[in-house]
């Protein structure tokens, strides 16, 4: 249907604004700061000298690469916790109990962040409930500090982020017909091979869009690191927050954002390229 | 395996604890914060001293309750201001953005689209920290050229508010697209047909049809900004939103208050959900 | 003769109803048994039970001698080709066929020897590295059954494969799988709610309405001597009067309609003198126009309109009492002159119209 010019400036120019003024020239900027930086006479110029700093530091690239690594550990439990539980409420609950289960499951996810990690918090703590309970039930004698550990930490990551892995989940898998699965059964496949051969491969792009989401969000995390992880379990962007509110050094921090933001660009380049889909597909 | 296959007594069995354990999981952090909030004790942990309501109504001075501690109600209250605004702002821009991408046809548009989709996988600390500093690129450029000066980009109420909506309207967008592509394009060009304009189908046809998905992404986008953490972190001014607040409380140690305000958002995001849910389930 | 299969008095209830009543038949070796009702009937059901994804509340069910009552479906010797086929779709035609091969555990070489050998048999050779998505709706069909036969089954269920179809590919595809039956003599249990398909391809169908058989036969005789008024009214097309008999000698009765018309008809079961029937007549028992009128039953109808169908062409009459009644008319030319509105007469043999107790 054709539409007058007006309509569609009127659709546009509030998304082209949007996105240019708030994603693109945001960005740019990111990437200009990081490329700046006094030189020994306290001028600002052009440098290499914040992503330098980046490869000389030892305590900057390790931390970067723990966080990649933790954060893909977090996104692989996550996704063995979640399999099961996708699985259970579509294909074996009563079609009665399948919604409860999903709105049951919705919930958690809907009350803030901090009031999930402040639960975990006082749970784990060397004064905390879990504790008292084993005090009480004589398991331990003196009270164990649980929390700021990386365990901790990875519990939860994995329990802020296990929602967006599921519903990809359970969408993908209700789409799955259940005669092929009876089908393969029919035709003499055992649990594991109805598994690894019709499950898993139908599966595929929920897992990929699953598995985006949570490592993006891992990856991401200033709250949960903070607050749970230990003294010694520091976390990527809390260097970024370290350089840009502690020390006021916005150039580093920048450099620092950048390859964040280089490092789950590629990383999700990667997911998607290996499991040949593309990202308009997976966000839908 | 599935429910129409045999299952062995034990397979069942271990299923079904499992998911009971996933869901005390899910929910113990939760359930220990809001019942702390009822405890007669100075710190959020047990022993249970007893049922009180101090956390919520106490005027002080040894313990002060939710209801009478103005820095929190300041924070609720800049929660609610901020949540406000970015679903009006977002709904408005992701309807436009909906309209843009299904409906009309423009160079780019698989470019722009994509951008759109960006901040879907860009970590909330980055879009943070990029638009603090084009923030105040554009604050100083301001200064130095016109000799103007404008809170607005400084880190303040409105900068948290562009900065939550700048990642929201996505969410938005996706929202209302599916909803879009359900629509038959037919009724607008029968309303067209019987002599309608432009904008008048736009406004009695089509946005009707919209209208549930509509409230349902503004209810997303309210929760959305209401929690959100990483990216109004590095955005607030002398306003700090809730989590904002929580976290700096919680980092410094915590009393039982914080408890009685995660109550209160448990059961207020719970009920928000709840509805939006029956909203959504009874358009379909 | 053997059995492959024998159900015997298999009752399946669930909660509030109960979905297959008693249901008791034999399917000899080799043979192609279909079990025809509408939806809703308890077909799927029963075929469910047998393939194993359910199980019957009472009853036993034998294939090729032995009971398999609490077997599950992977080790029962019978291989079910779903209502939508249900092949893998992440999987290529010949993976789809070696499937069960390979679950078996056989070897590399006789998977793939196997494996295009039955594509061979069903018509697809070279198609193995085909995706799904590229195969015709016809196609598809035959590499859901040829991934069952490869496993050899004593017995091959099939769940109304062709519904998805469109009517030409349908029709070519009846004939089809009558053929590949007869070529590879495995047993076919075929369910379909279609009368064509049950009729065309079968050995012997089951008319199955409400969880109980009505009727099992040869398709001659579910269409010629039908057993209960179910059967009559779900097999073909029939036309019915309302009457009472006023005289009966052996099988032969007189019928005396509610529009006042006497006809001479055969009494299935248990009708005595003055009991009230329906009386069934398909529409090419009717004559038009006979030359030959001895011992037919006469009477005169008006033309209404012309059903034109090609080779199953109708009309549309009505008697005086406007009872609608369909008359085959045969695409001979004899009956071109035909218009709505003439008066025409019409007649049949006794041995056509069938009489049963009136349904109340």
């Amino acid at each position: 249907m054709p539409r007058s010019r007006l309509v569609f400036w009127l659709f546009f120019a509030p998304v082209l604004l949007w996105l240019l003024l708030l994603i693109v020239l945001p960005h740019l900027d990111l990437l200009t700061m990081s490329f700046r930086g006094e030189n020994d006479y306290g001028e600002m110029g052009w440098t290499l000298q914040n992503y330098r700093n980046f490869f000389t530091e030892p305590v900057y690239w390790l931390t970067f690469v723990r966080t990649a690594l933790y954060a893909l550990i977090t996104t692989f439990i996550t996704f063995l916790l979640a399999m099961p539980v996708a699985f259970y409420i579509s294909k074996l609950a009563r079609s009665r109990v399948r919604g409860a289960l999903m709105i049951l499951l919705l919930l958690p996810f809907w009350v803030s962040e901090l009031v999930r990690v402040y639960g975990w918090m006082i749970l784990l703590r060397e004064s905390g409930v879990l504790n008292f309970v084993m005090l009480k039930l004589g398991l331990i004698d003196k009270p164990v500090e649980m929390l700021y550990n990386d365990a901790a930490m990875i519990m939860g990551l994995v329990y802020t982020s296990m929602l967006f892995m599921i519903v990809p989940l359970v969408s993908v898998m209700e789409s799955l017909d259940d005669s092929l699965i009876e089908a393969a059964h029919d035709l003499g496949a055992g649990k594991i091979a109805i598994w690894r051969t019709i499950i898993l491969p139908h599966c595929k792009p929920g897992i990929t869009s699953g598995a985006i989401v949570v490592f993006m969000l891992a990856l991401g995390n200033y709250l949960t690191p903070n607050l749970m992880g230990g003294k010694n379990s520091l976390w990527f962007t809390e260097q970024i927050y370290n350089q840009f509110i502690a020390s006021f050094n916005w150039n580093q921090g920048s450099a620092f954002g950048f390859l964040l933001l280089a490092l789950s660009s590629l990383i999700i380049w990667a997911g998607l390229k290996l499991t040949g889909q593309r990202l308009g597909e997976v966000a839908s | 395996m599935i429910r129409s296959l045999p299952r062995g007594r034990g397979y069942s069995w271990s299923f079904n604890a499992f998911i009971i354990l996933y869901f005390m999981f899910l929910f113990a952090p939760l359930v220990v914060t809001c019942v702390l909030a009822f405890n007669n004790s100075d710190f959020p942990s047990l022993p249970w001293q007893g049922f009180s309501l101090d956390w919520f109504a106490a005027r002080g001075p040894e313990r002060i309750g939710l209801f009478h501690d103005d820095q929190i109600l300041r924070s609720l209250l800049t929660s609610l201001q901020t949540a406000v605004c970015v679903s009006l702002l977002s709904v408005a821009v992701g309807t436009c953005a909906s309209f843009l991408f299904e409906k009309e046809n423009f160079r780019f548009k698989g470019v722009l689209y994509l951008l759109m989709l960006a901040p879907l996988v860009i970590p909330g600390v980055i879009l943070g920290i990029s638009l603090l500093l084009a923030s105040n690129s554009a604050g100083a450029f301001l200064d130095e050229t016109f000799g103007l000066d404008f809170a607005v980009f400084r880190p303040s109420f409105w900068l948290v508010v562009l900065g939550q909506f700048s990642f929201i309207t996505t969410f938005v967008t996706l929202v209302v697209s599916a909803r879009l592509r359900k629509f038959d394009p037919s009724l607008e060009e029968a309303a067209l047909n019987l002599g309608a304009t432009q904008f008048g189908v736009i406004r009695h046809v089509t946005l009707k049809f919209l209208r549930p998905a509509l409230i349902g992404a503004g209810a997303v986008a309210f929760l959305m900004s209401f929690e959100n953490f990483n990216t109004t972190l590095f955005l607030v001014g002398s306003e700090p939103t809730l989590p904002v607040n929580l976290y700096l409380q919680v980092r410094d140690g915590s009393t039982p208050v914080i408890n009685a305000v995660s109550l209160l958002l448990v059961v207020g995001t719970s009920l928000l959900a709840l509805v939006n849910l029956y909203f959504t389930k009874r358009e379909d | 003769m053997t059995n492959d299969l024998s159900v015997r008095n298999v009752v399946k209830r669930f909660a509030d109803f109960t979905a297959v009543n008693d249901v008791s038949f034999d399917v000899p070796s080799g043979s192609f048994f279909s079990i025809l009702g509408p939806s809703g009937c308890g077909k799927t059901t029963l075929l469910r039970m047998i393939a194993g994804f359910d199980s019957p509340t009472s009853g036993d069910i034998d294939i090729r001698g032995a009971s398999v009552i609490g077997v599950p479906p992977n080790r029962r010797p019978v291989n079910l080709v779903f209502q939508h086929l249900a092949l893998f779709p992440m999987m290529n035609v010949a993976e789809n066929v070696a499937f069960g091969l390979r679950r078996r555990g056989a070897s590399g070489n006789e998977i793939s020897r196997k494996t295009a050998a039955i594509l061979d048999r069903v018509g697809l050779p070279g198609y193995g590295r085909k995706r799904i998505d590229q195969l015709s709706g016809g196609q598809k069909q035959r590499v859901a059954i040829a991934r069952c036969l490869v496993l050899d089954p004593s017995v091959l269920l099939l769940d109304e494969p062709l519904g998805a179809l469109d009517l030409k590919l349908r029709e070519q595809m009846k004939l089809e799988l009558k053929k590949l039956q007869a070529k590879i003599g495995t047993t076919f249990i075929y369910i379909t709610h279609d009368q064509s398909e049950a009729l065309v391809m079968s050995d012997r169908v089951a008319v199955m309405h409400d969880g109980r058989f009505e009727q099992v036969g040869a398709p001659q005789e579910l269409y010629g001597r039908p057993a209960t008024p179910f059967v009559a009214r779900f097999v073909g097309d029939n036309n019915k009067w309302r009457g009472r008999i006023t005289q009966r000698v052996g099988d032969d009765v007189l019928v005396a309609t509610d529009e006042g018309f006497s006809f001479r008809a055969r009494a299935q079961g248990c009708c005595g003198d003055g009991s009230v029937v329906d009386l069934f007549l398909r529409p090419e028992a009717m004559r038009i126009e006979p030359r030959e009128t001895d011992g037919l039953n006469l009477f005169d109808v008006t033309v209404k309109s012309i059903l034109f169908d090609g080779a199953n062409s109708r009309l549309l009459t009505v008697t005086r009492e406007d009872h609608e009644l369909l008359v085959t008319l045969p695409q001979n030319r004899r009956f071109d002159h035909i218009e709505p509105g003439n008066d025409i007469r019409v007649g049949w043999h006794p041995e056509s119209g069938i009489c049963f107790e009136a349904e109340s």
